[in-house]
């Protein structure tokens, strides 16, 4: 089932290059992506989420048992996975106009990016996962290099030689954990107790290549060249999909391979978070691009998931998977929702646009669900990631809450000043006035990505479900490790379980 | 040892010895319109020639008094560099008939060069090594200039032959200080005279330090290597594709086996040398390479770019360095003639090669299957995964982790991402760039655009599925050397 969903985009974007035609290559493309999505749905519906073993497991010693072809996946993963095949159909749909040129090869790019981000998620072989993520970079350098804005070649050279500089230490790392341990089966480099000096040492490795990719501040400077200069679809892709492999990577590897030197380094990661949500949500209030805006805010979020996830508790670890689906939705979503204005006025500047309540009612409303969401107004499906990770965060430091809560404010800041500038005000711009609302096509995009958010913002059990097993397995690594080093206060502990209780 | 029996072992070289002596006599009578015949037959005689090293077995036998040794290793690379030269033979004849330089002694100068690397990769003894080093280097060097109304071709093989003879010097100074010292040429005894717990020879040392300079000639290692761009950039394009590959393996596998075998005792001296050489190599191929306008002179820089990465795997000295790096050898051989086979085909209306950078800009769009090659070559000769190039960097970086050489392997992977960088940029050009607006010739027929889509086929992630063969057949030729 897993290989199939590997080798049938990677078949289709064969096909869609030898169609060479643009109206065909579009449908097919599309149909892939939609069965895709409904192979998901069965890999959901398969999935039995009372325990925290690997599902679908396939193993094939295609490679001359130096690595093999193992795939699997675990709650976490499943989610991810959903969240990518549930994306790339509305990626499809959206730059079905708006990309005239070399259609075919866009969509084999995108086809590809599909089959190497459903590898990553499933890959239970360290190296298998590497070549599947190191790979995703060739296919988002052509999206962004081809078919991207002014600096786009700029903005494609760095994406790619930065997230490569991050991930060649991660390499060094790996090989020298198959030799320690023997294997490079992931289930078994969980369960291997690497010594606790050399952790450190490889935790700082893999974290070079997942904080770039997540993006982590002083690292992020990449996104917001890529993100701006992409297409529409490229920065949905991106924010939606490629930003998690950072954070799925803490959850798969540094957090239970490396459980002491992650007690040991989460003041790291909180500093750099806690750096990250102020900073980046200030530089974002003061952008007049929207797509950089949405980038850095990207930025913001992401220092949620990473909080979240060095919280080191269940809450804290739910709560940034939690952020990351939600923000898979909510950021492709406002990409989208620049794409849309773009596409009719081609500009990016917040200041040329105005007052489209007036003519384009039915667009702002969408626009205006996902900056709520955005903001993690309770209801939509921020507010309940936030609101897990920062019960996780509080529980671990109360000082790590207080500054990651006023992200929440900042980001209701930037956001609403956003929504205010471009929807708002007077209608009193000819060309403005002149753009007409939704077609049917962009409905089609709209609609599943609000009927996402606000699923997961009422009624995020089905979400929770598939994680509960395999981040209690992973608590229950991480509580090896000895208690937090950071001491919380008496009350505000017994407060937070208090609270916690009725959220899990 | 009989004679009979010498010439059993020797079989390979034996037979094209002789079929060369025949082909020169063929091409004598029947002059340049035996170009193409020449060629098939030259195919057909290495392919002779290949059947007594399969027909070998996996034992190691020795033959000329202990001059030869046919053993795993000497067949691994024989089978290596007897593919590469068949195939630099083939790809060659249309570029030649093209630029009006279409003469028989092609083949039959590649053939020489081949034999002395045959016997280069065999020897087993320093005198045996220089008599196939000479071999190989002299017809190399003809094979330069071989576009001799040229003037940058005549420049190629007058450079080449003056550096060279000068390493062949040095070579031949090192080979007499280590006779000198210990007091014969024959690996076993040398091996011997420098066996742990024998007092250390400074005389010897500086022996072993200009035989390992006059082979960091061959191989193109900084700091030997100011040769290669040049040499690359005036010589014609099947000669390159041939230098690029089949010598560059014999060398390399010449250098493991002197380092590894006659001079193993001296482990700790050699490997600060080639750490040296090593990251020198790396850090330099990949900065020079930035600047390049001309394909030629790009590829040369990241021969010696990969070079620097192959001697990562020989510095760490271990059987599995040793078998990283014959596995190295076997992919490199392959992407690097397929990267020369496609700037053989980008021939524009006037049957003119097109040689510049530029000349490929918007490539995709017009020579869709020809730039989709060259980018997987590229891709892969900078070893981006999921593409095959990755695996051997994969192998000997694993080797110098496991040796524990951090600063190397960690050299090693950020050289990669700077290089990775002038790669991107050919593709970029490729992909990106508008088309540079020359008409391109209609697609060549014949054997060309055959050799390339199997190069490629074999650097894209199809060539993970030959891993397990490849890397036992480098591991088996790895356990010969001591």
């Amino acid at each position: 089932m897993l290989s199939a969903m590997i080798l049938l985009p990677v078949a289709a974007a064969l096909l869609v290059l030898w169609l060479d035609d643009a109206g065909r290559a579009r449908l097919v493309a599309l149909a892939t992506t939609l069965v895709l999505l409904a192979m998901g749905l069965v890999l959901w519906a398969g999935f039995d989420s009372t325990t925290a073993a690997f599902q679908f497991t396939e193993r094939h010693e295609l490679f001359g048992g130096l690595f093999s072809w193992h795939l699997g996946i675990d709650g976490i993963s499943l989610v991810l996975i959903l969240l990518s095949v549930f994306l790339m159909p509305l990626c499809v749909l959206a730059g079905w106009d708006s990309i005239r040129e070399r259609v075919p090869e866009y969509l084999a790019a995108f086809l590809l990016m599909e089959a190497l981000m459903i590898g990553v998620f499933a890959a239970m072989d360290i190296l298998l996962f590497y070549l599947f993520f190191e790979a995703g970079l060739i296919p988002m350098y052509l999206i962004i290099g081809i078919w991207g804005g002014k600096r786009r070649i700029y903005a494609s050279y760095k994406f790619f030689l930065y997230t490569l500089l991050g991930s060649v230490l991660m390499l060094l790392a790996i090989l020298w954990m198959i030799r320690e341990a023997g294997t490079t089966d992931i289930p078994a480099l969980m369960a291997f107790d690497f010594p606790a000096e050399a952790q450190t040492w490889l935790w700082l490795a893999f974290f070079a290549s997942f904080a770039v990719k997540m993006p982590m501040w002083p690292v992020h400077t990449w996104l917001p060249d890529a993100h701006v200069e992409a297409p529409t679809a490229g920065s949905m892709i991106l924010a939606g999909v490629l930003l998690k492999m950072g954070g799925y990577g803490f959850i798969r590897f540094s957090l239970p391979m490396f459980p002491e030197a992650s007690v040991e380094l989460m003041w790291l990661v909180f500093a750099l978070s806690m750096v990250a949500v102020v900073y980046t949500s200030l530089v974002a209030l003061a952008q007049a691009d929207m797509k950089k805006l949405i980038a850095y805010s990207s930025v913001a979020h992401m220092a949620f998931v990473t909080g979240g996830l060095f919280a080191l508790n269940t809450q804290g670890i739910e709560g940034a998977m939690v952020v990351m689906v939600s923000h898979g939705l909510v950021s492709a979503a406002l990409f989208f929702c620049v794409g849309v204005i773009y596409d009719r006025l081609h500009t990016r500047e917040i200041d040329r646009y105005g007052g489209l309540t007036a003519n384009m009612p039915r667009y702002a409303v969408f626009f205006l669900l996902f900056t709520m969401a955005s903001i993690a107004l309770p209801g939509t499906s921020g507010f309940v990631g936030e609101f897990l990770a920062l019960l996780g965060m509080f529980r671990t430091s109360s000082w790590l809450a207080v500054v990651m809560a006023t992200g929440v404010i900042l980001g209701a800041g930037y956001m609403l000043w956003l929504y205010g500038r471009v929807a708002f005000g007077a209608l009193d711009k000819d060309d403005v006035a002149a753009m007409p609302d939704l077609k049917p096509r962009e409905w089609a995009v709209m609609l599943p990505l609000a009927a996402g958010v606000l699923a997961i913002g009422v009624y995020p059990a089905p979400l929770l479900a598939p994680l509960k097993q395999p981040v209690a397995s992973l608590v229950a690594r991480l509580e090896r490790a000895g208690p937090p080093a950071v001491e919380v206060s008496r009350p505000a502990a017994v407060a937070a379980r208090a609270r916690a209780e009725p959220a899990s | 040892m009989t004679l009979l029996q010498s010439l059993a072992v020797g079989a390979p070289e034996v037979i094209l010895a002789g079929g060369i002596c025949v082909l020169l006599l063929v091409g004598a009578f029947r002059g340049d319109r035996a170009l193409e015949g020449l060629s098939w037959a030259s195919v057909l005689l290495l392919v002779l020639a290949a059947v007594p090293v399969f027909d070998q077995g996996a034992g190691s036998a020795g033959a000329w008094g202990g001059l030869y040794v046919a053993d795993p290793l000497s067949r691994f690379l024989k089978l290596l560099v007897f593919a590469g030269s068949a195939a630099a033979i083939l790809v060659a004849v249309p570029f030649l008939r093209r630029s009006g330089t279409g003469r028989f002694e092609y083949p039959v100068l590649v053939l020489l060069a081949t034999l002395g690397m045959a016997i280069m990769v065999s020897a087993r003894s320093l005198l045996s090594l220089y008599v196939g080093l000479e071999l190989m280097s002299l017809a190399a060097y003809v094979l330069a200039a071989f576009h001799r109304d040229d003037a940058r071709s005549s420049e190629a093989g007058l450079k080449y032959f003056a550096l060279g003879a000068l390493a062949s010097g040095l070579l031949l100074y090192g080979v007499s200080l280590v006779y000198g010292f210990t007091g014969s040429t024959g690996f076993d005894a040398i091996r011997a005279a420098f066996a742990p717990g024998t007092e250390r020879n400074l005389g010897a040392l500086f022996g072993l330090v200009f035989i390992l300079a006059a082979l960091a000639f061959k191989i193109s290692a900084v700091p030997f290597h100011m040769w290669t761009p040049d040499v690359y950039e005036g010589a014609p394009t099947p000669v390159v594709a041939f230098f690029g590959t089949a010598p560059k393996v014999a060398a390399m596998g010449l250098l493991l086996r002197v380092l590894l075998d006659p001079f193993g005792g001296m482990k700790a001296d050699w490997q600060q040398i080639l750490v040296f050489m090593s990251i020198a190599s790396m850090a330099l191929g990949a900065v020079a390479a930035i600047a390049q306008t001309n394909v030629k002179r790009l590829l040369a820089y990241s021969a010696i770019t990969n070079i620097g990465f192959a001697l990562v795997g020989l510095a760490a000295g271990t059987p599995a360095g040793v078998s990283a790096v014959l596995f190295y050898l076997l992919v490199y051989l392959v992407m690097t003639l397929g990267a020369f086979v496609c700037l053989m085909m980008v021939v524009d209306g006037e049957g003119r090669n097109r040689e510049e950078l530029s000349d490929l800009a918007g490539l995709a769009r017009t020579r869709p299957g020809l730039a989709a090659a060259l980018a997987i070559f590229m891709l892969s000769l900078a070893g981006i995964p999921p593409l095959f190039g990755f695996m051997p960097k994969l192998a000997v970086l694993s080797a110098a982790v496991e040796a524990n050489l951090w600063p190397l392997a960690v050299i090693g992977v950020l050289a990669s991402v700077v290089a990775a960088y002038y790669y991107l940029r050919v593709v970029k050009i490729l992909y990106v760039d508008p088309p540079s607006g020359i008409g391109f010739a209609p697609v060549e027929q014949g054997v060309n655009p055959f050799v390339m889509a199997a190069a490629a086929a074999f650097s894209s992630p199809l060539g993970y599925l030959l891993l397990g063969p490849l890397m036992a057949f480098g591991a088996e030729a790895a356990r010969s050397l001591p």
